[in-house]
């Protein structure tokens, strides 16, 4: 079983992360699903990224962390971030089946960061919704 | 499940190597990384505890190459295969397109191959698969233990143990020595594939 986007919808998604995210001073962003396949990646040219293996991380890790939010009674935990010295990573899950991995530097501030996903992740579920499953 | 990228013509597919705990899957894994490096342009994660053990899993991402025109990229991963981590295991196997069942060859091992084998097809139940339509592959790992003098299941009997209702292609494999480590990984690229054709047309 396999599933795709035709070329309206990827052409969709890479300018709402180019516009929403990248042009604003985001370092990197992937689109991936929760099995770790990458449906978008864009940087902003000089990240090099093993954005493969990121994914696979980064599902596993989404997976994980949601597994703990149910043992402890939550639905999911709101905030998935971590910080680094110089790059952060920000997680936010779209719809049930999507995860937005986005890196960025100490010149976004956290809030600003979230405000601008959020807004990013709503043009996204409205492209996301209309998959082409097979 | 796999992505069929259509602008840039790629095809993502996820394989996981399955089996019990220090049955050789990560084995299986390393063999790969060092004769296929060609084809791999990353190192492999593995996410191991401080014994060495695969405590969430491991991930080789492979180039096989183009078909009708896609650049396939398979995604190997392996679970870990200690009973207590069933509920990783369970997160690997999400999306999955096909599985290696790493069964090990060893006498004292064969209840830990069909407890295995069990909670595989439970965990795939969980994500509404069915094993005996999922591609899947057995491999009859260790058989180089013979030599040492290593009390082994006789293939026959692995094959009713495990195999008699999935009537699946199986091999007899030596992870440590390679023997059909790539002829398993060549066989279920291929059954995953196949199945994809069709969508790929």
């Amino acid at each position: 079983m396999s599933y795709t986007f035709d070329y309206k919808q990827l052409d969709s998604l890479e300018q709402v992360l180019q516009e929403g995210l990248i042009d604003l001073g985001v370092h990197c962003v992937v689109l991936i699903d929760m099995s770790g396949n990458i449906i978008v990646n864009l940087d902003n040219g000089k990240m090099k990224h093993d954005v493969y293996s990121l994914a696979a991380l980064a599902a596993g890790n989404f997976g994980a962390v949601s597994t703990m939010a149910k043992i402890i009674g939550e639905d999911e935990f709101s905030l998935l971030f971590h910080k680094g010295k110089t790059e952060n990573i920000h997680f936010s899950k779209i719809l049930n089946d999507f995860l937005l991995v986005t890196i960025f530097g100490k010149e976004v501030s956290l809030g600003f960061l979230r405000l601008k996903v959020a807004e990013a992740v709503e043009k996204i579920k409205s492209i996301l919704e209309s998959t082409t499953g097979t | 499940m796999a992505f069929v990228n259509l602008k840039k013509k790629e095809v993502q597919v996820k394989i996981v190597y399955y089996g019990p705990g220090r049955g050789g899957k990560t084995t299986n894994l390393e063999y790969i990384y060092k004769q296929f490096n060609h084809r791999i342009q990353t190192e492999m994660i593995a996410i191991k505890t401080h014994g060495d053990r695969t405590l969430f899993f491991d991930f080789l991402p492979f180039e096989m190459g183009q078909i009708k025109g896609y650049d396939i990229k398979i995604q190997l991963y392996t679970v870990p295969g200690q009973v207590k981590y069933n509920a990783t295991r369970k997160l690997v196997l999400r999306g999955v397109d096909g599985v290696v069942f790493v069964a090990d060859s060893m006498e004292v091992r064969r209840e830990k191959n069909t407890d295995s084998l069990k909670n595989l097809q439970d965990n795939l139940i969980a994500y509404k698969k069915n094993i005996d339509t999922l591609p899947i592959v057995l491999q009859y790992n260790k058989r180089d233990l013979a030599e040492q003098g290593v009390p082994l299941l006789p293939v026959e009997v692995l094959e009713e143990d495990l195999n008699k209702e999935l009537q699946a292609p199986s091999f007899s494999a030596s992870a440590v020595q390679g023997t059909n480590v790539a002829e398993t990984m060549k066989k279920i690229i291929l059954m995953v594939m196949v199945s994809l054709q069709q969508e790929l047309k």
